[in-house]
């Protein structure tokens, strides 16, 4: 279903390029040039990728879980912050101890400002899609605040222009390149000829491999551990789940921990990956690239499964690189891709009828058979276990 | 500043700027009740309110009509909404979600069409402020209440007359019922899909005027995600408002009201960081919903697709 929702996106992408007198041929190709052209471009769609993978794998823990969490992107910015002020607090640590430091912190802050909204709802009973939107607000606000203030770079408190922005980080925070590796495997299996065009120069750095070993490892934690079967449990039946002894509250508190650690991350990665200092200009979308919304629309492709994120978080950031080029080749804003991503999402969503028909006549058929079967639309079933 | 804030004119100056900033909250908050009610959570208010303040801003930009912008604004709602409800009545999506589809699609599209259909940044004629006879003459209240524009004075009409449908008419029984108990009110011959189509598209038209209300009243400008989140928060004030229209309505004056307060700080430079002065109103939303939340009158069948025969 998910590879039909595309094609229907591309195929209204293609009317709506037709209607603003652009070659839709040309436009798709620009696009596809852009995403996957040269090995630049290739790194670029995994770089962007990135971000996708990790608040995708934690989308996949919460709604997995039975919550829906909507605060990707203030979860990403409070990472983010943590990073930063962490690498910039201790400019002379060695890179062996700042990177995983700062990406702990990272994580940690994300899971914070999960956890917020995790306590309000098993606690206060709050609205876990209401409080992680106002949480992303005051995340914004926060960012900013420390932009221009706390973190700012001293230089550019005295410069005339004031841009909010940090001063860059240590190098040692820097997240080693990849490209080098990846010439050197190349080169053993005898592709990477002299005139070949190269990985060393891009920008591919190891936290794409980060985010694809955590993709797997949730997957494992989801579906071959104690804990994780509990929190499908919880998200798909919580009644049956209170009588059979799970905590449910702690359980919905641990997915939007985990949940908003893994957004966490990502902004972290970003960070220490590809920014190499915070800032404020342009807003919250420039630091997040939307990733925080982003990365539910790919988790969502991947049918709720860590591993299926993988391939749609490729997909995704391919769009979203492609796009600018598209916008060069054929002047059409590149804002037609978040209408195309904005399609995929509602296909996606609607289409789960299908599978939600399928998956109830399977239930008719085997009703002692407990808990999910990967890949199911848990999304879909939890509201009806409530 | 305390003593700069006891200053009448001030005072004055902040009540009316927090009635002007309550508008787009009332028009899609009101329309969010009406939805909710009947047990549907449109998330995508923020997207429908972002198409309804570009159309409704091209339309006024091209032909000069205020009128012309408020009819398209309704239209782009209508249709927004006809395509919210097939995706959440008919199709059953999961709600959350497919709101951030609809968002995103308001977003994107909005942004699309203003990049294609205009140059630079220009400006409309927006609706003037009209001064209530007498009323408006009064000292204090008349400058508070009765000098806004005519979006303003509709939106507040709205609020009893939504009461007034929701509890006194057969149609706000049939919306309630099918919002608390859609297997029975089926039962009793009404059709949950029609009633909840008829309150999502309703909810989206009120949405649209609401984005319409900031770039032809309030603003009169269009920008890239101009509503920075206002739809999201009139969603949010459905809650605080615990689904009755009056109760909304005095979050939405609540919220406005905290706003209007922040952008003078602001102005005044205080040793308040404008920043910390911005979160105010979301994290006052946050308390309101924990307040809010001890109460429970959340209509039952709310997020939850009618299936019927179960």
């Amino acid at each position: 279903m998910p590879v039909l929702a595309t094609v229907v996106a591309l195929l209204i992408g293609a009317v709506m390029l037709v209607l603003m007198d652009a070659d839709p041929i040309r436009a798709y190709q620009a696009l596809y040039e852009g995403a996957f052209g040269t090995k630049n471009a290739v790194a670029d769609t995994l770089i962007k990728a990135t971000p996708l993978l990790l608040v995708g794998i934690g989308i996949c823990i919460s709604f997995r879980g039975g919550v829906i969490n909507i605060g990707g992107e203030g979860q990403m910015i409070v990472g983010g912050l943590a990073a930063t002020a962490l690498a910039l607090s201790m400019p002379d640590a060695r890179a062996e101890v700042l990177i995983p430091a700062c990406l702990v912190a990272s994580f940690a802050a994300g899971a914070i400002w999960g956890g917020i909204a995790g306590v309000l709802k098993a606690y206060f009973n709050v609205n876990e899609i209401l409080s992680t939107v106002m949480l992303n607000q005051v995340a914004t606000y926060w960012m900013i605040y420390l932009m221009n203030n706390t973190l700012i770079d001293p230089d550019q408190l005295t410069a005339a222009s004031r841009i909010p922005e940090t001063d860059r980080l240590p190098r040692q925070s820097d997240l080693p390149r990849i490209g080098g590796w990846l010439d050197s495997i190349y080169d053993w299996l005898g592709l990477g000829g002299a005139d070949a065009a190269r990985w060393t120069p891009t920008l591919l750095h190891v936290g794409t491999i980060i985010a694809v070993v955590f993709a797997v490892l949730v997957y494992i934690f989801l579906w071959r551990t104690t804990l994780g079967y509990r929190i499908r449990a919880v998200g798909k039946n919580p009644r049956a789940s209170r009588y059979a002894g799970i905590r449910v509250k702690r359980y919905t508190v641990l997915s939007l921990l985990l949940s908003g650690g893994f957004a966490g991350l990502a902004g972290g990665i970003q960070v220490l990956g590809v920014r190499h200092r915070m800032s404020a200009e342009g807003g919250a979308i420039a630091f997040t690239g939307n990733a925080g919304f982003n990365g539910i629309v790919a988790a969502l492709f991947g049918k709720l499964h860590p591993l299926g994120a993988i391939p749609a978080s490729v997909l995704f950031g391919a769009l979203l690189v492609g796009g600018n080029k598209l916008q060069r080749t054929v002047q059409v804003p590149s804002a037609l891709i978040t209408v195309l991503i904005s399609l995929v999402i509602v296909f996606v969503v609607s289409s789960d009828l299908w599978s939600r028909q399928r998956a109830r006549r399977r239930v008719a058929v085997a009703a002692a058979e407990p808990a999910a079967s990967p890949g199911g639309s848990a999304a879909i079933e939890m509201d009806q276990a409530k | 500043m305390i003593d700069q804030l006891l200053d009448s004119s001030v005072l004055i100056g902040i009540a009316a700027s927090g009635i002007r900033l309550a508008t787009p909250y009332l028009y899609a908050a009101i329309g969010e009740t009406f939805g909710q009610r009947s047990g549907v959570l449109n998330l995508g208010v923020e997207g429908i309110m972002l198409m309804g303040a570009f159309s409704g801003f091209w339309a006024v930009y091209h032909t000069g009509s205020l009128l012309a912008g408020v009819l398209i604004a309704l239209l782009t709602g209508l249709l927004m909404g006809l395509g919210t409800a097939f995706i959440n009545v008919t199709l059953k999506a999961e709600q959350g979600i497919s709101g951030i589809g609809i968002y995103l699609f308001g977003l994107g599209l909005s942004d699309l069409l203003f990049q294609q259909s205009f140059d630079s940044v220009v400006t409309v004629n927006g609706f003037p402020r009209v001064h209530v006879p007498v009323l408006s003459r009064i000292p204090v209240l008349g400058e508070i209440f009765f000098q806004h524009n005519l979006l303003v004075y509709i939106a507040f009409m709205l609020v009893p007359v939504a009461w007034f449908v929701l509890n006194k008419t057969t149609l706000g029984l049939k919306i309630r019922a099918v919002g608390q108990n859609p297997q029975a009110a089926d039962a009793m011959g009404i059709s949950v899909a029609r009633v909840r189509y008829f309150t999502v598209i309703l909810g989206a038209m009120l949405a649209a005027i609401a984005g319409a209300s900031l770039s032809i009243a309030l603003l009169n400008v269009f920008q890239q995600n101009m509503t920075a989140g206002q739809g999201f928060i009139a969603v949010a004030l459905v809650y605080f408002g615990s689904w009755r229209p009056f109760g909304v309505m005095a979050g939405a004056l609540l919220f406005s009201t905290v706003n209007a307060l922040q952008l003078w700080v602001r102005t005044k430079g205080i040793d308040i960081p404008a920043e910390y002065a911005s979160m105010a109103p979301y994290l006052l939303t946050i308390l309101a919903l924990v307040l809010a939340s001890q109460r429970v009158d959340q209509p039952a069948a709310l997020t939850k697709p009618f299936e019927r025969g179960e």
